[in-house]
């Protein structure tokens, strides 16, 4: 079993050794699909340019807390920069796995000149973590799934009379959970305290029963658009830019649901023990992909809302399409209505008994 | 190497000082002529050893320790784990405790440690977590005596059970992962007691591990029997375009096996297309064969199938015919010819062939995990998502781990004594 991080390490090692000669490379974990490729178009791309760096890419965020503490623990951190939820960045942080940031020092200011622990939108920024955009998780169907009205609210997604067929619900507790006890009748801002209890979490995992023998479980955020399109599912837990990437450059029949949408943080952290010659590489990197602009220009390809408040009315269109943005945004008004925030720290705290109990139900 | 009294060599009652030319007995002079040779030979295999040592010997080693190595609450709080060992567990600990707590905290924050020790705690205590670093962020505002200061704050930390934990914790070396594996854990006392229901789940996938494989295996002597016995009997050109037949698919990748296997089996696959085409299914009852126990045993069979026919087929190549024919004229029935003269003398093969693919089966990993779903996944699966995950539990893996290791090595010991391992032909 400990071949495998090392292994791993050793693959990551060698494109990183073979090129070092050649220049500076930077290596930099993300979440994959549309998602990275915003990021290649919006930060990558223009900082190669500029400075000649070389930037790779790993897809391995789903598991990036895992891995930065088998790198850390092996004394052997290939990571440099990694795409992280706040929630996994806190516990990272807590760790001691990822390294302190000094925002004001580290990045730009906003163009009116506001120090970026001003700019940045609040309860965003982590000791350790520099936020780039707010996202939602959240129900979407394909419309010829259904012959008349689609699915609207979070009962409709249990409703398998009403609406049969399959669902693809991301397999880990967290949403699943909270969504489960709001259809089961429980007041979106009473979720937490009932989840805390023994009672509230048979009550979720019952109400998920109701459903289990209907739903396939997704682990990558590129899946679920895939199993709409396949129509392996018909209704689908997903995040809003996967979603919004396959309506708009795929002409996919999808609607989103907005009812009862999650919204949450993600952004960037760096493991602990880089050399100091790649420290000054990543603290470069930082302060131009998280500035103003290229917060902004990420919203040009995936319809996530720049963390920063000085990027918001700089979010005009899509790039290709040329789409407005506002509408599709998980943080436009309508949209917002009934949506839920998601609660890090209490998944800090019940995320490893929850998992396990959500582990063991899936087998069962 | 030979033995010293080889035959020739005059027995040491009747003759006592034969030496060489130079006056050495001829005793000591073979023998260090042979641990010549002998190291010369393992110089020869060192590097393989070492190799070997490296990357398989050790990783495992390394693996086993993992699995009892508890190291979080004795390094991260180490004046806690001294102060607590005079307590008695039945009242909050004293100030001397606290106190110590309090400095640890400060080393903690410093060195930023102090997350891992509440990660480790808060595993057994949900909560614990923003206890510990709650209080430990506004620790530089609190003073002694910091009993009074800490339960001020959070009236948590006068939970005995808390502090019984950190007792326990204290131990560098610890079954507890071991425990988890098998659905047991300390409750508040420090018992060992069954898991609640709820989370129990490493028994049942060990025993589903142990009874699908056992049915794989079974299929596949049921299907791979008659292949090699055809394999040994047909004449040459049909038999040949017979083998190619079994090892095309032995040579295709893994995965585009088991690819091959969802297109087939699936809802809206071609078998199901099939039936529904031929009107035995309707559209809507099109039956579910793959994500579920169904999906793993076929895809598994077909996969481990060669490993069967390969050793049955080296053995029977090697039966000659006349023995059957043998049989027979001696009066027994075809069955009896098969059953007293045919199949013991395939023993060997087939014994080889069951071991081979019991043993393949039981660590499988990859094919359970994309045709399995969720009923139909192996141990194999839960020991890499133990791995991931943002509540990866490496102790809890490597646990897991080493209990399959061991249960295999059991069964090899177990497959010995009962038919021998030295009388296996594996091809």
């Amino acid at each position: 079993m400990k071949r495998i991080p090392f292994l791993l390490a050793a693959t990551a090692l060698i494109p990183a050794a073979a090129l070092a000669a050649e220049g500076d490379t930077l290596t930099i974990v993300s979440w994959g699909g549309a998602y990275t490729n915003s990021q290649v178009k919006a930060y990558h791309e223009p900082y190669s340019e500029k400075t000649g760096t070389q930037i790779f890419n790993e897809d391995k965020s789903a598991n990036a807390l895992a891995g930065i503490r088998s790198q850390v623990e092996a004394g052997n951190v290939t990571w440099d920069v990694v795409d992280m939820l706040q929630a996994d960045a806190q516990r990272a942080c807590d760790e001691g796995l990822v390294m302190e940031i000094p925002h004001d020092e580290w990045l730009a200011e906003s163009p009116d000149g506001a120090a970026p622990t001003e700019d940045f939108i609040e309860g965003t920024l982590g000791p350790c973590f520099i936020p780039q955009i707010l996202y939602a998780t959240m129900f979407a169907y394909n419309t010829e799934a259904f012959d008349g009205e689609g699915p609207k609210t979070l009962e409709d997604v249990w409703d398998l009379e009403k609406f049969p067929g399959t669902r693809a619900l991301q397999k880990i507790p967290q949403k699943n959970l909270e969504w489960a006890l709001i259809a089961d009748g429980v007041a979106p801002e009473e979720v937490y305290d009932v989840l805390e209890t023994r009672e509230g979490q048979d009550r979720a995992f019952a109400k998920l029963d109701e459903i289990k023998d209907s739903v396939i479980w997704w682990s990558e955020g590129a899946q679920p658009p895939q199993m709409l399109a396949d129509e392996e599912a018909v209704i689908a837990t997903a995040y809003n830019g996967r979603i919004f990437n396959a309506q708009v450059n795929e002409d996919q029949p999808f609607e989103i649901i907005w009812d009862h949408q999650m919204f949450e943080v993600d952004g960037w952290v760096v493991p602990v023990d880089q050399n100091e010659a790649d420290l000054e590489l990543i603290k470069d990197y930082l302060y131009f992909a998280t500035d103003t602009q290229r917060l902004a220009d990420q919203a040009k390809y995936i319809s996530y809302g720049p963390a920063r408040k000085s990027s918001a009315p700089l979010v005009s269109t899509h790039e290709e399409t040329g789409v407005d943005m506002k509408p599709h945004m998980p943080t436009s008004p309508e949209n917002l209505e009934t949506a839920v925030s998601f609660n890090t720290e209490f998944w800090a705290d019940y995320g490893d008994q929850l998992e396990e109990r959500f582990n063991a139900w899936l087998a069962q | 190497m030979a033995d010293v009294t080889a035959p020739g060599f005059v027995p040491e009652a009747r003759q006592e000082t034969l030496t060489t030319a130079d006056g050495t007995p001829l005793k000591v002079s073979l023998r260090r002529s042979q641990r010549r040779q002998r190291r010369r030979a393992f110089y020869l295999v060192a590097p393989l050893l070492f190799f070997l040592l490296i990357t398989f010997g050790w990783p495992i080693a390394q693996m086993t320790f993992r699995s009892i190595y508890n190291p979080e609450v004795a390094n991260y709080l180490p004046e806690t784990s001294a102060a607590i060992a005079n307590w008695t567990a039945d009242e909050v600990p004293g100030e001397e405790v606290f106190a110590a707590m309090a400095r640890d905290m400060q080393l903690g924050l410093e060195d930023r440690t102090i997350g891992r020790a509440a990660a480790r705690i808060n595993r057994e205590i949900p909560g614990a977590r923003s206890l510990v670093m709650g209080t430990a962020r506004d620790l530089d505002e609190m003073q002694a005596p910091y009993r009074e200061a800490f339960l001020q704050a959070d009236e948590d930390w006068a939970d005995l059970e808390f502090w019984r934990l950190i007792k326990r914790e204290t131990r560098i070396l610890t079954p507890a992962y071991y425990l988890l594996a098998l659905d047991f854990e300390y409750n508040a006392e420090g018992e060992i007691v069954e898991r609640p229901e709820v989370y129990q789940v490493y028994r049942l996938l060990f025993w589903r591990t142990a009874w699908m494989s056992l049915a794989i295996t079974g299929l596949c002597i049921a299907l791979g029997y008659p292949i090699a016995h055809l394999l040994a009997t047909l004449p040459l050109r049909t038999s040949n375009l017979l083998m190619i037949l079994v090892l095309l698919p032995f040579w295709t990748s893994l995965l585009v096996r088991t690819s091959a296997w969802i297109v087939l089996l699936q809802q809206e696959g071609v078998i199901n297309d099939l039936l529904v085409w031929s009107n035995i299914v309707d559209d809507d009852g099109r039956v579910r064969m793959i994500y579920n126990q169904i999906g793993t045993i076929v895809a598994m069979t077909h996969i481990l199938l060669p490993f069967m026919i390969l050793p049955l087929y080296s053995v029977m190549k090697t039966i000659p015919p006349s023995y059957m024919r043998a049989a027979r004229s001696l009066g027994a029935t075809q069955f009896t010819a098969f059953t007293k003269v045919y199949m013991p003398l395939t023993l060997p093969g087939l014994a080889a062939g069951v071991l081979l693919v019991f043993i393949l089966a039981i660590g499988y990993y990859i094919t359970p995990a994309l045709v399995g779903g969720e009923s139909g996944i192996f141990i194999s699966n839960l020991i890499a998502q133990n791995m991931q995950g943002t509540s990866a539990q490496l102790k809890l893996a490597s646990a897991l781990a080493t209990i399959l290791l061991v249960a295999v090595l059991v069964l090899y010991w177990a497959f010995n004594k009962l038919i021998g391992v030295d009388r296996l032909k594996f091809g």
